[in-house]
This record gives C-alpha cells, structure tokens and sequence, in this order.
C-alpha cells in the first residue's frame, strides 16, 4: 500500500535554478492527413486509400480496453480549440514547458507508426514524413523540443539511410528504436541498425509501444489494463536480456540506450539474476567478457516515469543507488494519464547533488545536449 | 476561519462544480443532488487540478463477476492518475484510512441572514431574497 502524501511541499528541481529536462514529452497530430505534407504522391494515395497494415490485431483500436476518449490521455490536457491532446504547442507551454522550467524536452512521438507497418516501404515512407513533420512542426517553432528520429527496424537499408539523414541536424537527438519487433532486438538481423546509431553519435530511445504481434506479456494477452501496464518492465526486461545476453555490448560498446516508459526499479533484481546465471552458465555464452551488470552499467540509461513508488518511499533510494545515479533521468510522459509531475514524482526528498543528475545532468550529457 | 460567500444557489447545477478562490486556495464547490460540499482544487497524490476531473458512480464488486453501481454523482476522479475521491468527505476510495483531499464546510444561508454578518463576500453580491452558499474556510 501507498503513503499518503497529501499536503506536503513540493519538491522542486527548480531549487537548482536551472531548468529541468523532461525525457519523454508527447506531441500529437491534429489528423493522420497532417503527415501529408511529407509524404511522396505515392504514398499519400496509399495513406488516403489503402491505409495501415500494422502487425497488431486491430486496425484502429490498441490492443487492450484503456480509458476514452484518446486512449488514455490526461483528463485536463484536452485543447479546448479541439484536436488531441498533445497536438497543441501552445497548451504544451502552458502545462508542461513554461510552469516546470523545462529547458529541454525530449520528443517520443507515438505516431504514424512506421515502426509497425507490414509493408515495409509504406513504413519507411511513414517514418521519414514523421521525423520531418516534428522537425518542421515542432523543433522550429519550439527550440526546447528535441526530435527523435523513428525508423522501421524490419527494413534494415531505409533506416539506416534514415538516420544517416539525419546525423549532424541538432533537432535530432535520439533515434526511436521500437521495442517490440519480430524478434527480441539484440538478434543480428538488428545490429546494423545499432551499429549506425552510434556510428553516427545517437543516442538510442527504446520507449514502450508499438505491437509486433506477440502476445504483450510472457504469458499472452492480459483481460485487463491494468494487467497490460506491469508489461511495459516485462517487456523491457525482455529487451535488455536480449541486447545483453546476445553481444551487443560486446559487439558495439559505445552503444547508448535509455529505457524510456518502463520504471525502473527492476533493473536490480534483473541484474542480480543475470549475474547469477552468468557463474554458471558462461560457457554458453563465452562471448560475454563482464558480467551481465556491467554491460547493463555501461550501456543503459533509464527515465523515472511511471516512477515506482514503494509502501516505504525511502526504498527508492536505495534502488538508485543499486542502478547508479547517473543513470538515471527524468520524465514526465506528458500528456498521458499516467505522467509524472516534476515537484511530487519522487516521494522521498532526494539530496541536492542527485537531484540536479537526475533532472537535469544526466540527460544533458546522454543526449548531447551540452554541446 | 472565517466564512465567504461563494456563489448564489442555483448558480451551481446538480453533478456539476465551481471552483473559487479563497484565501489563496482554490477549492471546487459541488453540487450533488442539491446537497453542497467543497474540496481542495489539488489531488494528495501529485497535484493535479482535482476538481476538474469527472463525478462518477463508484463501481464495486462484492464478489468476481458481480458488478454494481453505487454512490450515483458522488465520487471524483482525478483528471490525471484516476485516484478516485468521495466529494462528500474527500475520501480517498482506494486507502479512505490514509489519503483525504482537504474538505471544507459548506452551508446554504439565507441573504437575510448573511445581512447580519460576519461574512467575507468575495465576488457574490448579497441581496435579502437570495440563498447562498457560503464556505468556512
């Protein structure tokens, strides 16, 4: 059971006097004709008369019942001029940007959904109008929001070429890896793609979403949603297995991933059990030259929300320290349901120092914001 | 504490909530089925904008598969994370022992008798033959 909380002072990042950096910030379309604009004539009839061809099991609906209208939106984010929540930039200022001091936000655009598209080029063509319409739409008119670059992970020379194209423009911070392809993604028919995010100095954002088919937790489909929400950690503990236990770290060590929409309060059990496995079974895996927790400590990154939040709030110290505190960043999810508010996410007061890493510093270095 | 007239009645329609501010705090006046109460405009549990999320029933199930609606117009639901609130007592549904939005004493007085003071008129005029609804905050 959850402490209450009532009442008590925010706890601000802003005591530092600089602005936080959120690393999931949501922008919206106004309508799916709104990517268009970027789309060859091709495409655009394709869009307009054919349509999408997802690997999920409905067309226009998610997998699984969540709250309406919007799929689960926070209540209040909603433009009162119409549109979805999320697709306004102005209100985007006004609840998320200008009142939290955000002096960066990272862009995790759930959209378009080129990353799930069967015809492979129809998602390639999705994913590059989609990376030039937050570019244009959002990052010119908005210098704090970040771009990151989507890709589809099942047509390995369109998203290379995507994020090639991309290399060097400063909108652009970090390429959106979907987590959950056809296959877990350290397998090999994946590393190029890796290979050329570090190759062309991207951070990698493995933000929950998308729908490969396969049923969304270990075992199948859940009835409920919240049932379906435990499986954002399942899933990315599935991930991090994979890219550990396949070599990926060994193969490509400057790789950079954050684990963006998960928590993260189960990396610890999940590295104590690998490292358990690895004593004894090495010798399946000899390629691995660390520990299963020393690539995870030198390869992944994790954002905050939805922040666990233990019966003893002061746990969540402890966990920090297990996974490392400059590892650990800040987000809010804006404008979903389930966002994180920068003054009372943490339930525990945290020391100046850690603070100032968590909300700012660490995000600054891992997205090369500094520069 | 003091007492301040909020809003006139019939301002305020059943199921639905007028958020004013009194001594610094914005705080929702609710109209349930004619019956009047107040609550913090603030969730306990992040701080959402409370008062703006939608009045529900509440749902309960005695046993699995067995469903009912309860408590008609009588629970908030905050617009963020859904915590859900009982407006009459700001009652958390989910931990009632440990997690309470701040309430306030509402009463519904008559213009003659608030002629008589003390009460703090914020932005309600008061006139003799009108009912008010004045909040102790």
């Amino acid at each position: 059971m959850n402490v209450t909380v009532a009442d008590r002072r925010p706890d601000t990042a802003s005591q530092s006097k600089l602005g936080i950096v959120d690393c999931d910030v949501h922008p919206y379309m106004k309508s799916p004709a709104d990517l268009d604009p970027y789309l060859s004539e091709r495409w655009r009839q394709h869009r307009q008369e054919i349509g999408a061809r997802t690997r999920g099991p409905f067309a226009a609906a998610p997998n699984f019942p969540r709250m309406s209208p919007g799929t689960g939106m926070r209540h209040d984010a909603w433009p009162k001029n119409g549109g979805h929540p999320g697709s306004d930039l102005a209100l985007m200022r006004e609840q998320l940007l200008d009142p939290f001091d955000v002096a960066y936000g990272l862009m995790m655009p759930l959209l378009g959904r080129g990353g799930d598209e069967r015809n492979v080029e129809f998602g390639a063509a999705l994913a590059h109008a989609a990376n030039q319409w937050e570019a244009e739409v959002w990052c010119d008119a908005e210098p704090r929001l970040k771009a990151g670059i989507q890709i589809t992970t099942e047509y390995t020379e369109a998203a290379i070429k995507e994020i090639e194209l991309r290399a060097g423009d400063r909108r652009f911070t970090h390429v959106m890896v979907p987590p959950r392809g056809l296959e877990p993604l350290g397998r090999r028919r994946y590393w190029k793609i890796l290979e050329a995010c570090a190759a062309n100095g991207f951070s990698i954002a493995l933000h929950l979403g998308g729908t490969s088919g396969h049923p969304s937790t270990g075992g199948g489909w859940p009835s409920y949603y919240h049932e379906e929400h435990p499986s954002y950690p399942q899933s990315k503990e599935a991930l991090l297995t994979s890219l550990v236990v396949e070599g990926v770290f060994e193969h490509i060590p400057n790789l950079r991933i954050a684990l963006v929409e998960g928590g993260f309060a189960w990396i610890p059990s999940l590295c104590w059990r690998l490292d358990k496995h690895y004593k004894r079974l090495k010798a399946e895996v000899p390629h691995l030259k660390m520990l299963p927790s020393e690539y995870v400590r030198q390869n992944i990154w994790v954002t905050t929300q939805p922040i666990e939040e233990p019966e003893k709030p002061e746990d969540l110290l402890a966990t920090c320290e297990w996974i490392g505190w400059d590892r650990i960043m800040f987000s809010t999810d804006y404008p979903h349901w389930d966002q994180d508010d920068p003054r009372y996410a943490f339930k525990v007061p945290l020391p100046e120092k850690e603070k100032r890493m968590i909300f700012r510093d660490n995000a600054m270095a891992f997205y090369g914001l500094n520069a | 504490m003091a007492r301040h007239v909020v809003a006139t009645v019939g301002e305020i329609a059943p199921g639905s909530c007028k958020i004013v501010t009194v001594r610094g705090r914005e705080i929702g006046v609710f109209n349930v089925k004619d019956e009047y109460y107040a609550l913090i405009n603030r969730c306990p549990h992040e701080g959402a904008d409370l008062c703006l999320g939608p009045v529900m029933p509440r749902f309960e199930a005695d046993r699995v598969g067995d469903y009912k609606l309860t408590h008609h117009g009588e629970m908030l639901r905050c617009p963020w994370h859904g915590w859900e609130f009982d407006i009459k007592t700001g009652q958390s549904w989910c931990h009632p022992d440990s997690v309470k939005a701040r309430s306030y004493p509402v009463e519904v007085v008559p213009g003659e008798a608030l002629a008589k003071g003390p009460f703090v008129a914020e932005t309600v005029p008061v006139i003799v033959d009108q009912n008010y609804i004045v909040l102790d905050v």
